[in-house]
């Protein structure tokens, strides 16, 4: 269906979802930098990946495309910009709450990166504790250090034994 | 409820991306970034900057293209889950390097080649530079290191590969984090990002250098045949090219040699804890000075290329 007169590009583009978490949607993800309509009416859209191979960059383009064209702007462009770097501290509170109703364990917070200088091996990840989303107890192992996307390790919980999914920390 | 109800289905948005058809063999967008179009920094010549980013860019790919080979064959499915997406990122690193260095003119002189006499004339040619250079570039274009065109990234022993993730990514790291200054914004850009992602393919690999050099009888002998395997392909890392002299000169990229005391310090961390032994082995040697960097590999590349490039070549315009 396509609206007579044009809703506001940025709260569309806002309420598209991520492609591999639909929980979230991109601007929850932190990934959306920027909407602005150009003198000639093209809505220009900034997104920044999660990581430098994700495959869902193309599907989040094509979305946010057909989502912005379905709320009646015809022209659309998709920019990509990789700076600065998206870090999972920019996943909002909001986007927080989702991923652990979704039984997903949201990152914990990691703060800039220390002054330069080489970046320690430190063997762990940034979080030592992470929560289980199920049963909420602190005791968990994790299983994988890579998941079934790019930002993602597999977990289980010691107490209630489920296994899932953390949005590990970058 | 019949499917004409839907006027939609999961795969519009994929089919609308694009009002032709694909061609087969590229992803279908363009890994290009809004820094893409970053002028060339004053005082650097522009083929150099372009070699410079093909450099980095193949260090990845090939890697990237190593690593692939694990896909299904790995000896656990957290380890095959693993090593794919680091060949992942190392992939979306070599896409944006290629694709700088295609806007600064280095996939011109392969738009045509041998392959263009298949060609009908009728279908598309691949359109983005990153493909075109990934796909009809030679042997001699590649100016990858030879640590990552060499058998040990790629399916056989886990061990073996272990050590090459433990070395590449400690070595690409060092680099990485020295780039995040650099005056190109597309390379420091990119480093910004690989930093992160190389972080944790360094994390993952020292813990399983731990787990099987300080493992059983057998996993420690088979971590250290690994280790003493890559190590011929350690000291290239560290040799400038006259390009990368030039650029580091110039505030643009980082000189290979500086990288040095950083792997060690590393390699220092975790070798005696996991009982193993820094090997002795000589180096790869250059041939007539000439390494990886000008494009003089060894037979292994070859392979790699002739995977990762037969299917394109043999079937240019193939669309999907």
């Amino acid at each position: 269906m396509v609206t007579t007169e044009p809703t506001d590009a940025r709260v569309a583009a806002e309420n598209v979802v991520d492609p591999e978490m639909p929980m979230l949607t991109l601007a929850d993800l932190g990934v959306l930098r920027g909407v602005e309509t150009t003198a000639d009416g093209t809505v220009v859209v900034t997104i920044t990946p999660t990581y430098s191979g994700c495959p869902a960059l193309d599907e989040m383009r094509a979305d946010l495309r057909r989502t912005l064209q379905a709320a009646g702007h015809d022209r659309v462009e998709v920019r990509t910009t990789f700076s600065p770097p998206w870090s999972t501290d920019w996943i909002s509170d909001e986007g927080r709450r989702k991923l652990a109703e979704a039984g997903v364990a949201p990152p914990g917070r990691i703060g800039p990166r220390a002054a330069a200088g080489p970046v320690p091996l430190t063997l762990v990840a940034p979080s030592r504790t992470v929560a289980c989303p199920q049963c909420g107890a602190p005791d968990t192992e994790e299983s994988s250090r890579f998941g079934p996307t790019a930002c993602t390790a597999l977990r289980r919980c010691r107490a209630c034994g489920e296994p899932f999914e953390h949005v590990k920390e970058i | 409820m019949h499917s004409e109800d839907h006027d939609e289905n999961v795969y519009d948005a994929l089919a609308t991306a694009d009002d032709d058809g694909r061609w087969a063999f590229g992803t279908g967008f363009d890994a290009g970034s809004a820094e893409i179009d970053a002028p060339v920094p004053d005082g650097v010549d522009r083929d150099d900057l372009a070699t410079y980013c093909l450099m980095l860019a193949d260090d990845a790919l090939i890697a990237s293209q190593r690593l692939a080979g694990w896909t299904a064959k790995a000896p656990e499915l957290e380890e095959d889950v693993a090593l794919a997406n680091i060949a992942l990122d190392l992939l979306g690193q070599a896409r944006v390097l290629l694709s700088r260095a295609g806007h600064l003119g280095a996939a011109e002189p392969f738009r045509a080649g041998p392959w263009d006499a298949q060609r009908s004339g009728a279908g598309p040619l691949p359109q983005d530079d990153e493909d075109v250079l990934t796909y009809f570039r030679d042997d001699r274009g590649f100016r990858n290191v030879t640590l990552v065109e060499s058998d040990s990234g790629g399916a056989g022993d886990f061990g073996r590969t272990i050590a090459w993730i433990l070395v590449l990514s400690s070595w690409r790291l060092a680099l990485m984090t020295r780039l995040t200054d650099s005056r190109d914004p597309v390379l420091a850009a990119v480093a910004g990002k690989a930093v992160k992602e190389l972080t944790y393919h360094r994390d993952y690999a020292a813990q399983w250098t731990l787990r099987l050099g300080d493992g059983t009888e057998l996993s420690h002998a088979r971590m250290q045949a690994g280790l003493d395997t890559v190590w011929p392909f350690v000291e290239e890392l560290f040799l400038p090219h006259a390009v990368e002299r030039r650029l580091a000169a110039a505030g643009v990229a980082v000189d290979p040699a500086e990288l040095r005391d950083e792997v060690d310090a590393v390699l220092e961390q975790v070798l005696p804890v996991a009982t193993l032994t820094r090997p002795e082995r000589p180096a790869v040697g250059l041939v007539g000075g000439r390494g990886g960097r000008d494009g003089v590999h060894t037979e292994s590349l070859g392979t790699v290329l002739a995977v990762m490039q037969s299917l394109a070549r043999a079937h240019p315009e193939a669309t999907w």
